[in-house]
């Protein structure tokens, strides 16, 4: 009928025409993926560049202070009035300069000037107009230390216990690397130890032992960056946390998230499967299954932290303190099961994630034509045997899409966690070769957790906050692996089961 | 009372011609013209005074339909004539409908098919169907083709491919898929998709072979070869084909009832009656002056 509407070019309306719409609707398709992308860059950018070594910066002040340490970040920012109405001369005169020149606003810089045991401080904010000189010192050496943060100074003697035996720097940086990696002590067993000349003047001796990394920053080549990023990468995601999880790696916490996400996964899909097949093949449909149904759907709505606590008062009180009660009863009062561990997380995820898996296997149920079931029923097959040898097969691929679903909505779930097991430090591992090898009482570590750890709770929470892209970065990636991986064993499915050219 | 779904239109002239017909399109149930030669005949399926409702609305009335042993019986009608429902009927497919009511008897081989205790699954078995629509299973077609058996309980490999080939052999598909039996049946054309179909009825041997309308979504060149297929089965297997396209009843089966609005109106010898029926209404029908 609009094709006839040739008479007149307004015979047809405009939203008869429905370009209207499309444009509207490419709208909200533009604007969903611009906000998207935005996240995913800021998360990219920010988590790929925190491992990347920054030079390190000597910089003098008006007032003769003396501050090293890594530039982290810079803005520009509304100083208080009357700013340079406080300061000396050559400030004062730099302050309304600057203010003149960028419009009522100054610079500054966050240098990250560690030595936390001696200053008190990990970061220090330096305005532009108090630099008095900045430079790059070439021996200026990046501690990562076991405790305390990092550590800049430039090395003056290389000492085992009381004797000296290097000071100069090159001299000092390749005893250093000689001795790092295996003994740090010397055939006397006095320690290694690197003494150090602070930017304020001290000097300080770090035994070798507590160091994790040193580089001097301002010497590095390119390969030598790169090669210093890779490290970082590799500790990040082989080693076990440091200082309160905002050094060091998160291993424990990437093995938490695929174990109970993978559990969660292995423990939704056969109930979400039963159910959505009882409902979809064996009950008969009226008002009933049509509230169930709908309650199902209600049920995704729920906020997750109230599966949280459905899951701490039944799974680990009152399931755990039954099994407590009944084969941990030596232990007691300190809870086995009655506690939250990760096989309680993964049942109250499940759980979470159940009207997820059931609405898409009904889907997939629903989209396997009739005719096959009438088929086999024809062929004199029963219902279960139709069902398995039909219908199952046929669905399959939307079966999947629904643990797909499920498994990236599991695994960014963190407010449930907290209540039922995920803590903020967790050395065991739920899964280890002392017998029984797979620990489900264990409370474990998850990225998500991880994440707000970091971001929220932690002391130093400028050290902290690149982790917490670099941590999310690794849990979208992590979700990214897990959900590619299933959908390509979907694709497989889908190709076996479905590819129709009828 | 159902209203009826034909409408004739202004035909005051000649309302006698279609005397039966006016009558059961006003809800009378009339008597089944059935010619001798099927009388005859030894039957091996008897349709008899059944009626068939789903919920309120009744769709089959007293249907008589006696089907002769390995001959091939026609079911032919307007559309929503029950013909379907009919074949349906026989191996209890409409079961599978929650709101279905029957009454009257259909037995199979004297065997009552509506019978208290009767094990459905055990009646379907020794009926094969074909559909209208192909419906490969998601397998194999080896496996499609030996589904019965295997829902049966066979795993002896040398019974299950000899089982296979004969069916595939019997069905005309032999040549083109021996090479190919592992793979999926999905990946075939829509004609060979049909002929599995058929491969998949008659592979555990069944006493009847039922099919509704089996060639309505094929091209003419896969119809062909279905209805060479079903001339072929013709004596092993009793056939009751669903069909709405006259020439090919008059092709392929051996005796033709004609229905309307869930009655049989005649039945007879498929020659005598596209040819020479003894209701003018059939004629009327054959000869497209209505339906």
């Amino acid at each position: 009928m609009m094709g006839n509407g040739r008479t007149s070019p307004r015979a047809t309306s405009l939203l008869a025409r429905g370009e209207p719409m499309v444009w509207l609707a490419g709208f909200g398709l533009v604007t969903g993926l611009v906000m998207v992308t935005v996240l995913v860059v800021l998360v990219f950018w920010q988590g790929l560049t925190t491992f990347w070594p920054r030079p390190v910066e000597e910089i003098t002040t008006r007032g003769g202070r003396v501050l090293m340490g890594e530039v982290t970040r810079q803005e520009d920012y509304q100083p208080e009035p009357g700013l340079a109405g406080g300061l000396e001369g050559d400030a004062a005169r730099a302050v309304l300069d600057e203010l003149d020149r960028q419009g009522g606003r100054l610079h500054r810089r966050l240098v990250r000037t560690g030595n936390f045991e001696l200053t008190g401080e990990h970061f220090r904010w330096v305005a532009d107009y108090d630099v008095a000189a900045a430079t790059r010192p070439g021996w200026a050496l990046v501690f990562e230390r076991m405790a305390w943060g990092r550590f800049y100074g430039t090395p003056i003697a290389f000492v085992a216990g009381d004797s000296v035996l290097a000071t100069a720097p090159e001299k000092v940086w390749e005893l250093y690397r000689k001795h790092h990696h295996d003994h740090r002590v010397d055939l006397d067993g006095a320690a290694y130890a690197m003494r150090t000349l602070t930017a304020d003047g001290g000097t300080e001796d770090i035994a070798l032992a507590d160091i994790v990394r040193a580089y001097p920053a301002n010497r590095l080549s390119f390969a030598g960056k790169v090669g210093l990023y890779l490290a970082r990468w590799g500790e990040f995601l082989t080693a076990e946390p440091r200082e309160a999880n905002s050094e060091g790696g998160v291993f424990p916490a990437i093995f938490g998230t695929v174990l109970m996400t993978l559990g969660m996964t292995i423990l939704v899909v056969p109930f979400g499967v039963m159910s959505a097949l009882y409902l979809r093949e064996y009950a008969k449909q009226g008002w009933l299954t049509s509230a169930v149904r709908i309650s199902i759907n209600n049920l995704a709505g729920v906020p997750s932290i109230v599966f949280g606590v459905f899951g701490m008062g039944f799974f680990s009180y009152f399931v755990g303190g039954r099994i407590d009660a009944l084969f941990f009863a030596d232990r007691l009062p300190n809870p086995t099961f009655g506690t939250g561990g990760i096989m309680w997380a993964s049942l109250t995820l499940a759980l979470l994630t159940l009207p997820v898996v059931i609405v898409a296997t009904e889907e997939a149920l629903a989209a396997v034509p009739d005719s096959m079931r009438e088929g086999s029923f024809a062929c004199g097959a029963t219902r279960w045997q139709t069902i398995r040898r039909v219908v199952l097969p046929r669905s399959l691929p939307g079966i999947m899409t629904g643990a797909i679903l499920a498994m990236a909505r599991g695994a960014g779930e963190v407010a449930p966690l907290m209540l039922v097991g995920a803590v903020k430090l967790a050395p065991d591992l739920p899964l280890d070769l002392h017998f029984p090898f797979l620990h489900p009482e264990r409370s474990f570590m998850h990225l998500g957790f991880h994440i707000y750890d970091l971001g929220f709770q932690s002391q130093n929470s400028e050290a902290a906050k690149p982790m917490v892209f670099t941590t999310t970065l690794l849990l979208m990636g992590i979700v990214l692996f897990l959900n590619a991986a299933a959908i390509l064993l979907r694709s497989r499915l889908a190709r076996k089961y479905t590819g129709s050219k009828f | 009372m159902n209203a009826p779904e034909f409408q004739h239109g202004p035909r005051t002239a000649d309302t006698a011609e279609f005397d039966r017909l006016t009558a059961i399109a006003a809800g009378k149930v009339v008597p089944t013209e059935i010619h001798d030669e099927v009388l005859a005949e030894e039957p091996l399926i008897t349709v008899k005074d059944f009626n068939l409702s789903y919920g309120p609305k009744q769709v089959l009335f007293d249907n008589h339909l006696p089907i002769p042993r390995g001959k091939v019986t026609a079911l032919i009608g307007p559309s929503g004539c029950g013909k379907s429902t009919l074949l349906r009927s026989v191996n209890r497919m409409n079961d599978l409908i929650d709101t279905v009511s029957v009454s009257g008897r259909i037995t199979l081989s004297g065997d009552d098919v509506y019978g208290p205790g009767v094990d459905v699954i055990e009646l379907r078995r020794r009926m094969g169907m074909v559909f209208q629509k192909s419906n490969p299973f998601p397998m194999s077609i080896r496996e499609n083709v030996v589904y019965a058996l295997r829902i049966n309980g066979e795993r002896n490999r040398a019974v299950l491919d000899r089982v296979c080939e004969k069916a595939l052999r019997g069905a005309a598909l032999w040549d083109e898929v021996k090479d190919r039996l592992d793979e999926s049946a999905l990946g075939m054309s829509g004609g060979q998709q049909q002929r599995l179909c058929i491969a998949r009825a008659i592979a555990a041997e069944p006493e009847v072979l039922l099919m509704d309308e089996p060639c309505s979504a094929l091209d003419p060149i896969a119809t062909t070869r279905v209805e060479e297929l079903i001339l072929r089965l013709r004596g092993d297997y009793t056939v009751l084909i669903v069909t709405h396209n006259m020439q090919q009843a008059s092709r392929v089966s051996d005796y033709t009832a004609f229905m309307y609005l869930g009655q049989i109106v005649e039945y007879g010898p498929t020659a005598q009656l596209f040819t020479n029926p003894h209701l003018k209404e059939t004629e009327d029908y054959i000869t497209g002056r209505f339906g």
